[in-house]
């Protein structure tokens, strides 16, 4: 046990010491969760709109102006024709589109009941909801005024549709994604990293030589690495939710649990990494190229996996880091409970427990 | 019993033979020196009795104990000071040594005895990080963590390798120490003027003994008399040496030529002929011959 | 007759924070010799030949290199130069005339006189036959010989050796003093360290560093008269041991 405590408190050493490592270890979830949250844009300014408005009517040309004269909103476009609707937004300029029913103000005056339909560009699901919601006021607005001056009641019903993102997930979708990446980048790659470096050093053939078990040695390398995933961890939940004000919807205990199994799968990897490369640099090379391009492409953190290709879904099913941003988002997002997560934690734990498995099976006692 | 007892081992890389059929016996307390340059098979010959590679033929007993059934009791009774160790940079001197008291289940107290000459000299930088350290100090360092554990054996390989003639004199003298403690020590080095100082000496080269002896008798079994040559122009002199028929070999020595002759050559004959060739100052004497001598000699033979 | 200088360093110095790892070092190198460089680990040796050779900025002094100043005019130093170290910086994975087309293209050499200088170069080295052979796949001595060969094959003015001959056979590491011998005989003026006292003999004069400063500088022969020893190693120990400095 003396010997365990000892190893233990020299990982912590080295890590302390190199300044790098400290920098990569709690600035880089810091950094990462920082910019990615200030990269959504929450504030809404002179959104440029385009309208198709068959009837061109009276009415219709009320609400128009009445948008125009709105600090948020101004009418960029005139759209004639319906299939262009869907162009529009590729261009980039325009942030909300208005589609009035052919027939808008018999509508209005005849039925008392009207349909405005607001296109939105879901890719920006957090803007998206802010425009519609401001749109839906200012149609409010026009109502009443037309309300006012008509001897029936008449009523407007926006229909909010998001385009390309039609279920609206959450624009932080991306904090599960980062904690992904974190936790693999630090358990992955910093311990594999750390075993490959006393192997450069010479220092492995010592403690190879030594009476320590290597079962011993494992586990003290890992269990620093394992301590910071947690403080890691926890500095991304905290950040989250009092930084940028994503609350915590499903259960804490539950979200800790998946990212214990999460962290031990990771760390498998990362001894399964050392112990098949000789060098810091490889080994930098494997978890960086094998194991973070494929969190960061494939796991949904920049792209949304139900929006991939069918071949890259088949094989983003292969990397454990989807699961757990998966079960993360459903968790902390949909606060959704463990029943609705069994599928992921069964993959993460048959994966994690073959890892260990392999890990420990290719751990050699010797040098060749 | 042998401390060390090595018999018919081998062990090739691809279809490298890295180590071809070498047998020996090291008695308790010798200390044992392997010479060769590098590639010669002394790294690998140490990992096979370090337990840290398998061999592909041939057994190593070390106190008894088989390196490949008892490894795991072998790792309990030896000392290794691998060629590229290079301790932990990043600790100091005092948490070097204490981490690797603990890996070997002991404290720095309880064996500070035997490091105690060593780790002196070293011990007013003990909160120094050891990559901060120079080569002589940081080669003391890496002594003092191999032997904190009371090893019955020590495998030191190549510890003298780039260090400066003070520094590998002063570690030369501390093994002179351990020794007389009762120590075993396995060591390896490039460098031919260390190997006087072992009680028996191998001389290995591409993966072979080629002699293993005590230095005393490897120098006295030189089968030819050696003259040493020196005259006032020392550049030309060498080519000519070479030329002169009679003179079978001609090597520079610091700052004298060594020259084996044939049979029926003399040191006048020899005289003349440089003095017709212009040398002044000509100085030839006979020498006993070096280690360094004596391995050039078995290379040469090797190769022919 | 003046001399002809290829290395002039005068009271060069350089200070990392308060340590001063080379003081004040004075010294000339004539053309065409062969110059050891000798000092314990630590003593400053790798610091001052930096500076020499133009990678390494000195904190005082001047010194000069093949008629260029190493503070000013640190590139046209290293045009001027040839450097070998011990890990022999060949490219192991490269065939020989690889590794010599890629140095004299480095050093701005025509296709035509890299060609013919190749062919020179091989045929003084004994190694035609091994041309198309990959670096790797030479034995240690021949690695080292091409080595030497590649750092003067700019045809340098001065060759700086560091620890050229580390963890080499004892018949190798003569021939390659020899191959030295060579290139001094041909007017290039070689630098060298090493930790082999009997290489000092082979110098024509030989500095030795003490804690940063150059405590001897002499032929090997007026060395061990003055101090009345037979050898440089005791030479070397006797200086040495006046060292007060440990860190590197």
């Amino acid at each position: 046990m003396k010997q365990f405590i000892t190893f233990v408190r020299k990982e912590f050493l080295h890590i302390f010491r190199d300044s790098r490592t400290m920098l990569i270890l709690l600035g880089m979830p810091m950094v990462q969760m920082l910019l990615f949250g200030f990269a959504i844009t929450t504030e809404v300014r002179n959104t440029k709109v385009a309208v198709f408005d068959p009837s061109q009517s009276m009415e219709t040309r009320a609400i128009k102006e009445r948008f125009d004269a709105s600090e948020y909103f101004t009418i960029a476009e005139e759209i004639r024709d319906v299939s262009r609707i869907n162009d529009v937004f590729k261009y980039g300029e325009i942030g909300l589109v208005m589609v009035f029913s052919d027939d808008f103000e018999n509508e209005l005056h005849q039925g008392g009941d009207a349909a405005v339909q607001l296109i939105t560009d879901g890719t920006e699901p957090n803007q998206a909801s802010m425009i519609t919601g401001y749109a839906s006021n200012i149609l409010a607005q026009s109502m009443q005024e037309l309300s006012e001056s008509s001897s029936a009641p008449c009523r407007i019903i926006p229909e909010i549709r998001m385009l390309y993102n039609p279920q609206a997930e959450s624009a932080y979708n991306f904090v599960p994604g980062v904690m992904g990446m974190i936790l693999m980048l630090i358990c992955a790659m910093m311990t594999s990293i750390a075993i490959v470096r006393e192997k450069e050093n010479g220092t492995m053939e010592i403690l190879l030589v030594s009476p320590m078990k290597p079962i011993y040695i494992i586990l003290s390398k890992v269990t620093p690495y394992f301590t910071l995933s947690l403080v890691n961890l926890i500095t991304i939940l905290l950040l989250s939710v009092y930084v940028l004000g994503v609350p915590i919807a499903g259960s804490l205990s539950l979200l800790f649990f998946v990212s214990v199994i999460f962290i031990f799968l990771a760390l498998s990897l990362g001894l399964l990494i050392s112990n098949v490369v000789n060098t810091q640099v490889a080994a930098m090379l494997v978890s960086g190229m094998g194991l973070m391009m494929p969190v960061m492409l494939l796991s949904g953190l920049i792209f949304p996996v139900e929006s991939m290709p069918i071949p890259l879904q088949c094989l983003s099913a292969i990397v454990p880091a989807r699961w757990y941003v998966d079960a993360i988002r459903k968790i902390m997002i949909q606060g959704a409970e463990i029943q609705f997560v069994l599928k992921e934690i069964g993959i993460l734990l048959f994966v994690t427990v073959a890892l260990v498995a392999l890990s420990l099976k290719t751990f050699k006692n010797r040098l060749n | 019993m042998p401390s060390v007892s090595v018999s018919r081992l081998s062990k090739s890389y691809n279809s490298i033979k890295a180590l071809d059929d070498v047998s020996f016996d090291v008695p308790k307390g010798e200390l044992f020196g392997i010479i060769g340059p590098d590639g010669a098979g002394k790294t690998t010959l140490f990992r096979l009795l370090t337990t840290l590679i398998l061999p592909d033929g041939g057994s190593a007993v070390i106190e008894g104990l088989d390196v490949v059934k008892d490894y795991a009791a072998v790792r309990h009774i030896i000392g290794y000071m691998p060629g590229k160790f290079s301790l932990y940079q990043d600790l100091t001197v005092e948490e070097n040594l204490n981490f690797f008291a603990t890996v070997f289940n002991t404290t720095v107290k309880e064996n500070y005895h035997l490091i105690e000459d060593i780790y002196k000299h070293i011990e007013p930088f003990k909160t120094r990080r050891a990559g901060k350290l120079s080569g002589g100090m940081k080669q003391k360092l890496a002594l003092s963590c191999a032997l904190i554990h009371k090893p019955k054996v020590l495998f030191l390989d190549e510890p003298t390798t780039g260090v400066d003639p003070v520094s590998r004199k002063e570690f030369w003298e501390m093994l002179l120490k351990l020794k007389s403690q009762g120590i075993t020590i396995i060591v390896s080095t490039p460098y031919m003027d260390e190997a006087r100082l072992c009680d028996r000496i191998a001389l290995m080269q591409n993966g072979n003994f080629l002699r293993i002896d005590s230095p005393e008798n490897i120098i006295a079994s030189y089968p030819q008399k050696l003259w040493s040559v020196t005259s006032d122009n020392m550049h030309g002199l060498l080519n000519d040496l070479r030329s002169c028929p009679y003179v079978k070999s001609s090597f520079s020595f610091g700052a004298s030529y060594h020259v084996t002759m044939e049979e029926n050559m003399t040191v006048a004959i020899l005289n003349e002929y440089l003095i017709n060739k212009g040398y002044g100052n000509i100085d030839i004497r006979e020498i006993e011959p070096t280690v360094e001598d004596c391995f050039m000699l078995m290379l040469k033979e090797e190769g022919q | 007759m003046k001399e002809e200088y290829v290395i002039q360093a005068e009271n060069l110095t350089k200070r990392f924070g308060d340590f001063t790892a080379v003081d004040h070092i004075t010294f000339n190198v004539r053309k065409g010799e062969i110059f050891g460089f000798l000092g314990a680990n630590g003593a400053g040796k790798t610091t001052a030949m930096r500076m020499l050779c133009g990678l390494s900025r000195p904190t005082e002094g001047k010194g000069t290199v093949a008629g260029f100043d190493i503070d000013r005019e640190p590139e046209k130093v290293k045009r001027n130069i040839g450097y070998m170290s011990q890990k022999f910086s060949l490219y192991e994975d490269l065939k020989v005339w690889e590794n010599l087309r890629l140095y004299g293209g480095i050093y701005g050499m025509k296709d035509k006189e890299i060609a013919e200088k190749t062919d020179a170069v091989l045929r003084s080295i004994d190694m035609e036959t091994e041309r198309d052979t990959m670096v790797c796949d030479l034995p240690l001595g021949w690695k080292q010989k091409l080595a030497f060969a590649v750092s003067t094959f700019h045809n340098p003015k001065i060759v700086f050796l560091d620890e050229p001959t580390g963890g080499v056979d004892p018949i190798t590491r003569r021939r390659f003093w020899e191959q030295i011998y060579g290139a001094a005989a041909s007017g290039i003026t070689v630098f060298v360290t090493t930790h082999y006292m009997d290489e000092a003999e082979y110098c024509d004069r030989v500095s030795i560093m003490v804690d940063g400063r150059i405590k001897a500088l002499d032929r090997p022969m007026a060395l061990r008269n003055k101090f009345g020893v037979s050898d440089m190693d005791e030479v070397f120990r006797m200086l040495a041991r006046e060292a007060t400095r440990k860190g590197d």
